[in-house]
């Protein structure tokens, strides 16, 4: 595991691709500092933080698109997987290159709340608490970028389709406003994703009568579900997945000062179970 | 010593590898033969542990590519066919990243690298990116990372494709001097390569194993048991009855021929008995002159034609026909 991490570190830095992210989110950062608490005078940099996360989506697909889109169109995915190495190394290797590297524009960021506090009052509990979640956010969405990139070996895909995936997760809460809130809504939109569900089940497994059995099984609840506990239904769906998002608990940190340690497990267990999907996507290609 | 057991491998309809099972032993040289799409590649993939099988096992060392990937990758070096080469790094850059990946001791790591580009003719590149080389030292370098550390088994997906005559026989050296003590897999489609080098063949078709044996005995398994003899006579009859009273000849059918007084005719023989001397004798004793006796004597070459020609029984075989006869004696 430490040879793939070397050898994925010293490849960002001989191509310019290390050089380009880090230059990017250090000058994001740079400005938001400058024109936030250096020239407006705020003291708490954890607002900076907070009101840059759109940095991500464009500096994380660059990172991150090569990582494992690469391998396979160099076909050097054959040396590591014909090596005794296995690919959960494989992939945390990789991982932990990228998270080396998006640490060099963290670590420059570390300064600021220094910067601030030596020229008048600062916060730096909470502006420390932000960038370390600030980070977390970033090593989840790297962990997202990676398992998009093993899913293809076109760099160019990969980083567009990080950069949906990202931009999906950023809008998040907005796009959950939008969900029906009635109970009826709610059963009608159940019913969409239990098809969904049913339909990759079939593609997946190939299987019609177990999809169909699914199907049946999913529709007979909502309906029984309905009926029974209709009000319970109530604004479900915009309760259920708003907590799955990804922003907010940066929002803690950055606009309400919460140390929100439940938020960390979530953005930690998020990215583990990125890397899984990672490692599993790549498995299943050696077994089709 | 490596085992491949009952090797399935299934892309959706498409049968790949139709269980396979084969053993290769130590010092030994083997030579996967197989025209394009047969099944080498997978094969090879499958018992380097990159594509998992539909079923079947691979057994290194009493060990199970299933059950212990990491253990039984130790032993095996692999060059596939598009040499995995990282092109960002220079060669001892790279394979010094190969040497750490196989987990050899720090303390042999320089010695070992220096073997592997000692072996592959690669001193003189060892500083420059992968990026700005040749195709033939692209190919070396691939080889240099597979028989890095030396490790028991060593597989070679078509190792000499690309290559000038003169690097070809550097490399057929090199295979050469890696099988005195290793295990060594490699495929080829170059028959002359396989029969120069290799210890044991084995011919695979469709996935199949066809043929599993040193050239030798391939040779001699396949030997022609059907004889074509033309003899000026008038006696259909009399000539065959003449014949099936020799020892080994086991059937005797009429064969086309136009021209008057001349008799021809298939014998087919006994596979241990060459009835070849007595047919003769016999003919003169009955005054019956030989026009034509033509047996075949296949070469490696022509055991691959017939073995792999489609839909065609290898004695019928156009392709065998055409490359296969030899005339072994004429009047």
């Amino acid at each position: 595991m430490i040879a793939i991490y070397k050898r994925e570190l010293r490849s960002y830095f001989n191509s310019m691709i290390g050089y380009i992210f880090i230059a990017l989110v250090v000058a994001i950062i740079g400005i938001y500092f400058m024109a936030n608490n250096l020239v407006g005078g705020y003291p708490r940099f954890s607002h900076t933080l907070g009101s840059i996360v759109f940095i991500f989506l464009i500096a994380i697909p660059i990172l991150t698109m090569k990582s494992m889109a690469e391998e396979l169109r160099l076909k050097t995915d054959q040396m590591l997987l014909t090596y005794p190495v296995s690919v959960t190394k494989v992939v945390l290797g990789k991982f932990l290159a990228m998270v080396t590297v998006f640490a060099v524009p963290m670590l420059l960021a570390a300064f600021c709340p220094l910067i601030i506090a030596f020229n008048g009052t600062s916060y730096l509990g909470t502006d420390y608490a932000t960038i370390l979640v600030f980070f977390l956010l970033g090593c989840l969405f790297i962990s997202v970028g990676q398992l998009v990139s093993a899913l293809t070996e076109s760099q160019i895909i990969a980083a567009f389709g990080t950069f949906g995936l990202l931009l999906l997760l950023y809008l998040w809460p907005q796009l959950v406003s939008y969900l029906p809130t009635t109970a009826w809504g709610t059963a009608a939109a159940l019913v969409i994703i239990l098809t969904g569900i049913a339909f990759l089940l079939y593609s997946m497994t190939r299987n019609k009568l177990l999809s169909l059995v699914v199907e049946a099984v999913g529709l007979i609840a909502i309906v029984v579900g309905y009926l029974l506990a209709g009000s319970s239904f109530d604004r479900l769906l915009p309760r259920v997945l708003s907590s799955f998002s990804c922003t907010k608990v940066l929002d803690n940190f950055a606009a309400y000062n919460v140390f929100d340690l439940g938020g960390l497990f979530f953005y930690l267990s998020c990215t583990a179970l990125f890397l899984y999907l990672t490692v599993q996507v790549v498995q299943r290609r050696r077994w089709n | 010593m490596i085992e491949v057991r009952n090797l399935v491998k299934r892309y959706g309809d498409r049968l790949a590898v139709d269980n396979l099972s084969f053993t290769a032993e130590k010092g030994r040289i083997y030579g996967f033969l197989g025209p394009n799409g047969a099944g080498k590649t997978t094969t090879m993939n499958i018992m380097t542990g990159y594509l998992g099988p539909t079923s079947g096992d691979v057994i290194v060392d009493g060990r199970s590519m299933l059950e212990d990937p990491e253990g039984v990758k130790r032993f095996i070096g692999y060059l596939p066919e598009h040499p995995p080469l990282y092109i960002d790094m220079t060669v001892s850059e790279y394979l010094t990243f190969a040497a750490e990946l196989k987990k050899i001791p720090k303390s042999r790591q320089k010695s070992e690298i220096e073997k592997a580009v000692e072996y592959t003719f690669l001193q003189d590149v060892s500083g420059r990116l992968i990026r700005n080389l040749s195709k033939g030292y692209r190919q070396r370098v691939g080889l240099a990372q597979a028989i890095l550390g030396f490790p028991e088994i060593i597989i070679l997906d078509e190792p000499t494709v690309g290559l000038d005559p003169k690097q070809i026989m550097e490399i057929r050296d090199l295979i050469r001097s890696l099988g005195r003590e290793h295990t060594v897999i490699f495929s080829s489609h170059i028959l002359s390569e396989v029969q120069e080098v290799c210890d044991h063949v084995l011919i695979i078709h469709r996935g199949k194993l066809l043929a599993n044996g040193t050239p030798e005995e391939l040779e001699r398994q396949m030997r022609n048991t059907t004889l074509e003899l033309t003899v000026r006579s008038s006696s259909l009859e009399q000539v065959k009855n003449m014949l099936l009273a020799l020892p080994g000849v086991v059937s005797v059918v009429e064969d086309k021929n136009d021209q008057p007084g001349q008799v021809s005719l298939k014998i087919e023989t006994a596979p241990d008995i060459d009835p070849r001397d007595d047919i003769f004798y016999a003919c003169a004793e009955n005054r019956t002159p030989i026009l034509t006796l033509r047996g075949l004597d296949m070469s490696l070459e022509q055991i691959f034609l017939s073995l792999t020609a489609d839909n065609v029984q290898p004695a019928d075989s156009s392709v065998f026909n055409q490359f296969g006869k030899q005339e072994v004696e004429e009047l």
